[in-house]
């Protein structure tokens, strides 16, 4: 087979953006650890351009360059020394109960963070680009959030419903975008988003609205009752801490997600639509049942993550319960390769962004900075020649005619050589 | 104009795909380069024409060092290229296809379409090419539009012509036309580099053959010499080009049973027209014709990748009419399918053998307990058949894609043959597959027959076809020209496949 052969088809068979994704996806753990690297200097650059003393001591730089350098170290030092104090360990505590704080937070918010993402890395996985995740939190915590409140159930059980019906919600909501993509083709990034504003305006219309979800007394502002306090996710310790059964949801969640994708014949099926339709097709699956099936899926995922938040929420939820989570897990699930740990350690890294912001601010680090460098991280995962280069990892092509370099990223022709020759 | 080669070598990466390959085409020579698919014969040859850059070596022309950029600059210095996808615009005619990007200018830069005809009407004139300058490409047969490629490059003054692959899409009539073709460009003075792997035409039309073998030039050979011998040379080792079978046992059961299907394409074209046949236990049934005929439709309709259009034909297995029936309840009612495009239908690259070896077995044994996959029982399965079908791979963990084509296709015919199948439908089983796995996978072919299997071959290879089918028919245009049995003559098959009844 000619070598143009193999591009044609290749071009036929196959949409650039999955391709595009499955190299995302398919990343070494170093390119992703160099990326987080990356991330972090560019955020130490921001860091020293903004702050005022740096700029200050660069007036006189050159009859004391030392004040600039000092500066700029100590710029750069407060600021990761706040993330860590504030999102790890907390060096200044004054016992170790309190300093031990930062990372039961750093868990709590990777939680949900955590959840969601498996549901969008659990799309990828079948080449779908879940962005719904946020509509579909917002839908179930219409469900997760009537239940805990307008529902009488023993403990334990309330809560075991409550999230149950989040999930259900969320599946729902998500089989919706499978079903119109399996029917009429529309392209799931199209139609999730758009169901994004259904759920998210669908939900306030509730929580505004008197005898839907709006509290029973209070001013009108669009907020529910606290979730009655036998559905509410409890503590994991003492309430000195804020961590709670979330977290253990999400470790259960992981290990399932890794269970379903790796070891189960439905993981299997869903990687093998994800990974070649048309062979999926002549394998005797079904691949656009399997669409529905795997949005559902995906959905439910970020559904435990909208129970998470509706079942933790202090003093009832409001609209903004839903914190961005839903697109905060796509970069998560990009960070995690969507694999199941690759999810785990992605959402921590967020998780600690999330709880670290505020003692940055503290020292006068613009919190920003952090929402910079996790945009950092995931563009320079997304954009692998660019590491490559930056650390000079191997790969051969500079810049070689782009039918040459398809050719050598398809390892045609040549690789059977290869092959051949190591027998 | 002679064309030398000098220790041309080519690495992609840690691969070296042309290694010191030294070549010399003297003028008017039809010189074949042969070598398996994977062997490097295109790689040089995009070396030559401009498209890849040589790592190290030099291109002569007349002794005369040439550098190329690109295209344009191999094109300037006289070298033509007929790939084996043709570079035509199907709806403009056969003039302007040829002075595309080089276009005769009157006046102002109105195009002068005229002098185009003109110079087309000389060249096929001259040649015997019988093509006609107003033609719309999209109207011409397939050997038609190769030869407005050829007339593209001569018209550009091209004194040496590659032909990449050129007979794989024509029939055994227009190959036969094309062969007349170099002979009469070699005496005006072309030289042509004939590329292929089909002996027959080498021997046939060659002055001169250079084998070429995992990117070396393995040595140079007569056109006198046998087909064995090429395909020693080609292989590396002795190859058994004849296929050992007995003939097919009479009178078995009917296994599949095509009533007057019609079937569309992907533009809502009857790509089958009204097709009846049955294959029965026992034999190989071969469905023969050029590529593009509706071979690729009826194989996609018979395992229900394709609807039958409503009302129009029906298609029964073991007697039972399928034609509701999903893919995969034909799948577990016998079928097995080796899909004529692997990497598209039959593999998922990314997946390691043992993941494609159950890629069709995943509801249940021995793949799969409830919904879990048995990877003790799918691991020890994959190593048997690894060792069964002569897999040539690391392990079983390694990705499909990194296989060779052989070993690739070898996987799918593994997996395929180890189900529990009453009916094989193998289309283009060997296309893009070694010397050496061809032998293999058509002997294993021949097994599944003896063990009373029913089994339908689709190729477009009439030395496959002739090789092992009991009973021969041809599709042209959607339609079968007739049924015939193996002991046929080629040529009459060759008429059959221009569509013309025996």
């Amino acid at each position: 087979m000619s070598k143009s052969k193999v591009k044609e088809e290749k071009v036929e068979n196959e949409s650039t953006s999955s391709q595009v994704l499955r190299e995302i996806l398919t990343g070494s753990p170093v390119r992703t650890i160099l990326s987080i690297f990356v991330g972090f200097a560019v955020g130490a650059v921001f860091m020293v351009v903004f702050n005022a003393d740096v700029i200050k001591s660069f007036g006189y730089f050159f009859s004391r360059p030392g004040d600039a350098f000092g500066a700029m170290a100590k710029t750069i030092g407060d600021g990761y020394g706040a993330l860590f104090r504030g999102a790890i360990f907390n060096t200044q505590a004054d016992d170790f109960a309190i300093a031990i704080r930062p990372i039961t937070e750093t868990l709590r918010f990777a939680a949900p963070l955590i959840l969601a993402g498996l549901g969008v890395g659990l799309g990828f996985r079948v080449g779908l680009f879940n962005i719904g995740a946020v509509g579909q939190m917002a839908f179930s915590l219409i469900g997760v959030t009537w239940v805990a409140t307008q529902v009488q159930l023993p403990f334990v059980i309330h809560t075991i419903v409550a999230v149950v019906v989040a999930v259900l919600f969320a599946a729902a909501y998500g089989a919706i975008v499978g079903f119109l993509k399996a029917r009429t083709g529309a392209h799931e990034v199209i139609v999730t988003i758009m169901l994004n504003y259904v759920a998210l305006n669908l939900f306030s219309f509730f929580l505004r609205t008197p005898g839907l979800l709006l509290e029973k007394e209070g001013g009108g502002t669009p907020k529910a009752d606290p979730a009655l306090e036998t559905a509410v996710l409890p503590n994991l310790f003492t309430d000195q801490y804020r961590l709670n059964w979330g977290l253990i949801i999400a470790i259960g969640a992981t290990f399932f997600y890794w269970w379903l994708m790796e070891r189960s014949t439905i993981g299997y099926r869903f990687r093998m639509v994800g990974f070649n339709a048309n062979a999926a097709r002549a394998a005797g699956i079904r691949v656009e049942r399997t669409f529905v099936w795997a949005m559902a899926a995906s959905a439910a995922f970020a559904g435990l993550a909208g129970a998470n938040q509706g079942l933790t929420a202090v003093g009832g939820v409001t609209p903004s319960i839903h914190a961005n989570i839903g697109f905060d897990a796509i970069t998560v699930a990009l960070l995690g390769g969507s694999r199941a740990g690759g999810i785990f350690a992605a959402g921590l890294l967020f998780g600690a962004f999330k709880a670290g912001g505020p003692a940055m601010q503290v020292v006068g680090v613009a919190p920003e900075i952090l929402n910079v460098v996790q945009a950092l991280i995931v563009m320079f995962i997304a954009a692998p020649p660019l590491i490559r280069a930056l650390f000079r990892l191997p790969q051969p092509p500079k810049r070689k005619p782009i039918s040459e370099w398809i050719a050598s990223r398809l390892g045609k022709g040549g690789a059977s050589i290869e092959q051949k020759a190591s027998n | 104009m002679k064309l030398e080669l000098r220790q041309v070598t080519k690495r992609f990466g840690t691969l070296v795909a042309n290694d010191r390959i030294d070549l010399v085409v003297e003028p008017g020579e039809i010189h074949a380069l042969l070598g398996e698919n994977g062997a490097g014969k295109s790689t040089l040859m995009n070396v030559l024409y401009g498209l890849y850059q040589a790592d190290e070596g030099k291109i002569l022309l007349d002794g005369v060092e040439q550098n190329f950029k690109g295209p344009g600059d191999a094109m300037a210095a006289g070298i033509g290229m007929v790939h084996q996808h043709f570079m035509l615009i199907p709806v403009f005619t056969v003039a302007e296809n040829v002075v595309l990007g080089n276009e005769p200018t009157k006046k102002l830069g109105v195009l002068d379409l005229e002098a185009a005809r003109k110079k087309v009407r000389a060249l096929s004139d001259r040649f015997g090419f019988d093509v006609d300058p107003d033609a719309l490409v999209s109207d011409l047969p397939v050997g038609a539009q190769q030869r407005v490629e050829i007339i593209k490059s001569l018209i550009r003054d091209a004194k040496i012509l590659v032909l990449d692959e050129p007979t794989a899409v024509l029939t055994p009539q227009e190959t036969d036309e094309l062969m007349q073709i170099m002979r009469d460009l070699a005496a005006a003075g072309t030289s042509i580099i004939f590329i292929t792997h089909k002996l027959r035409e080498v021997q046939a039309v060659s002055d001169k053959i250079t084998v070429i073998r995992q990117g070396k030039v393995v040595g140079q050979a007569k056109p006198t010499s046998t087909a064995g011998e090429l395909a020693t040379m080609m292989v590396g080792r002795e190859v058994d080009l004849k296929v050992n079978k007995s003939s097919a046992k009479q009178g078995g059961d009917l296994v599949l049973r095509v009533e007057d299907i019609h079937v569309e394409d992907d533009r809502k074209q009857l790509a089958v027209d009204g097709v009846s046949f049955n294959v029965r236990a026992g034999e190989v049934f071969a469905i023969a014709g050029v590529q593009g005929n509706g071979q690729t439709e009826l194989a996609e309709a018979l395992l229900g990748l394709r609807h039958v259009v409503k009302g129009r034909g029906a298609i029964a297995l073991n007697d039972v009419y399928v034609d509701n029936q999903s893919v995969r309840q034909r799948l577990e009612a016998g079928i097995g399918y080796v899909p004529e495009d692997r990497k598209k239908d039959g593999l998922v690259g990314e997946f390691d053998i043992a993941e494609n070896l159950m890629l069709n077995g995943s509801y249940g044994k021995p793949f799969a307990k409830g919904v879990a996959i048995d990877f003790a029982s799918r691991d020890r399965i994959a190593k048997q058949l690894i060792k069964a079908f002569d897999v040539r791979t690391p392990s079983a963990s390694t990705q499909a894609q990194k296989l060779s084509g052989g070993n690739q296709q070898k996987v799918v015919v593994a997996r395929e043959l180890s189900r529990e199948v009453k009916l094989l439908i193998v289309s283009q089983p060997t296309r893009g597959v070694d010397v050496g796995s061809i032998e293999f996978i058509h002997e294993r072919i021949v097994a599944e027959r003896d063990e009373g299997k029913a089994v339908l071959l689709i190729s477009t290879e009439l030395d496959e076809v002739l090789a092992l089918a009991d009973r021969i028919a041809v599709m042209y245009r959607g339609k079968i020209v007739g049924i015939v049995d193996a002991n046929v003559s080629r040529e009459t098959l060759g008429k059959m496949m221009a569509g013309v009844a025996a």
